[in-house]
């Protein structure tokens, strides 16, 4: 496992390299999952409002 | 913040972002100056004198010498029509060997010797394995890949 | 069967389309990370040897290549995308280059950033103005330019007709720039980045970086599809559509 980590002596560079990939997919994911619950909401709100007219 | 302010910035990195790649691309396309000049064209004077610029060719095979108890190496720059003698004091790339490409940047000395700052070493789009590259080489096989290496006779000479 | 493909140019339709999609293509991505990781770190030699004898950092390449080839092509979709939302007048069109940009953006900035980590201890420098780095730098501020159009405009239908005559203006200039500099002849131009040859490449390595790049694919077709759900709820929200898909607790 170290040594898989340690990556030769390279492990700097190959986890700068796929550290950021993975932090900025997750990020990306996590930002439409907000993005869109957000949108949801506010259309279910605005359906309801509607209903109670 | 307020709609207008966002917007402004916004109107501003479009700006900036639409500026800068058009002055990319403008000075790429317009330029007169190469990416980097090679052993002939520095010594037939095409490379700007007193400036620094980027000398590109193949290290000579034989010609790198490491100075004992310092940083400061030697070689010479090919591009197998002409030459160009070059001292480096630093740390020479993991991918820099004799024979191979190299770009570096720096100035030419008046004696004709490039004082590089900076020595970066090019390689060429072959991934391979270390085992499949001598194969490749003796047994001029296809699509041998590491998994099945073809095993040496004893006493064989590659 | 005749199926009428101008239905799918409308909100309500693709709506419903892609969010059916959606959990494929998560599924595909996962696979194909999985697989494409693995055989990347396990299956693959760690170091390299012959003309390009790399350390283990070469491995770099199962995200960086793929990162580099989503970049561009992702581009290159969005642009067909709003040329065709210019052309049709079609509102979809446009809202699918808006949900390609930023995932595109991002893969643009990863193959800059993994290619500064694996540059570094290959040729010796995180950066160089070297052609292929300095254009796809170039397609980074073509895709930040795109978005920020877009925001700076309030009327929506115009940010979308502007940014698309960018993004279009932008498609010319990038194999312009590419192709002006990088020569077909390598032994004419000069460069630091090699050229690319998918035939020099040992079969596990290439099998692992075709698999990411496919995940990469796969990835892009998730996440823009869930921003362009979302954008279609923005911009339909007021619309009967939406009301009676949510009235009823629909998603």
């Amino acid at each position: 496992m170290s040594e898989f980590l340690a990556q030769g002596g390279y492990a700097f560079f190959i986890w700068s390299a796929y550290g950021m990939a993975a932090l900025l997919l997750v990020i990306e994911v996590v930002q439409l999952r907000t993005q869109y619950k957000a949108i949801v909401a506010r259309v279910i709100r605005a359906a309801r409002l509607r209903q109670q007219f | 913040m307020k709609p207008r302010q966002q917007r402004l910035i916004f109107i501003g990195l479009a700006i900036i972002g639409i500026g800068a790649a058009s002055t990319l691309a403008i000075t790429a396309l317009n330029s007169n100056i190469s990416y980097f000049f090679s052993p002939s064209q520095v010594l037939a004077n095409e490379a700007p004198q007193d400036h620094v610029f980027r000398l590109g060719g193949l290290v000579t095979t034989g010609t790198l010498i490491r100075q004992p108890e310092s940083l400061t190496v030697h070689f010479d720059v090919t591009d197998n029509a002409k030459t160009v003698k070059v001292v480096y004091t630093g740390i020479l790339p993991d991918l820099f060997s004799e024979g191979k490409g190299v770009v570096t940047k720096g100035k030419l000395g008046a004696d004709g010797v490039f004082y590089a700052e900076e020595v970066l070493a090019k390689h060429d789009e072959e991934y391979v394995p270390p085992e499949v590259a001598s194969t490749l080489k003796t047994a001029h096989a296809e699509g041998v890949t590491h998994s099945n290496p073809p095993s040496p006779p004893a006493g064989a000479n590659n | 069967m005749n199926f009428n493909w101008f239905k799918l140019a409308s909100p309500p339709a693709f709506y419903t389309l892609a969010g059916r999609l959606i959990p494929i293509l998560w599924g595909l991505t996962i696979i194909l990370l999985v697989t494409g990781l693995y055989w990347g770190f396990f299956e693959t030699v760690s170091q390299l040897g012959g003309n390009n004898p790399q350390k283990e950092y070469y491995r770099i390449i199962f995200i960086h290549v793929p990162s580099a080839w989503m970049s561009m092509w992702l581009y290159f979709v969005m642009v067909v995308w709003a040329a065709i939302g210019l052309i049709f007048n079609t509102r979809l069109s446009f809202m699918m280059a808006n949900a390609i940009a930023p995932t595109g953006a991002i893969f643009t900035f990863l193959a800059l950033w993994t290619g500064a980590f694996w540059g570094r201890p290959s040729w010796g420098t995180y950066w160089d103005w070297d052609p292929r780095l300095t254009s796809e730098l170039v397609l980074f501020f073509m895709y930040i330019g795109y978005m920020a159009l877009h925001s700076a405009i309030d009327d929506v239908r115009r940010a979308d007709r502007a940014s698309a005559l960018l993004a279009i203006v932008g498609l010319v200039m990038v194999p312009v720039i590419f192709w002006s500099i990088n020569c077909p002849d390598p032994n004419q131009c000069a460069a630091l980045h090699q050229r690319s040859n998918l035939t020099k490449i040992d079969s596990d390595i290439l099998f692992a970086m075709l698999t990411m790049t496919f995940a990469f694919w796969a990835y892009s077709f998730a996440a823009t599809f869930i921003r362009l759900r979302t954008i279609i709820l923005h911009r339909d929200a007021d619309s009967v559509w939406v009301r009676e898909l949510f009235t009823n607790g629909g998603r």
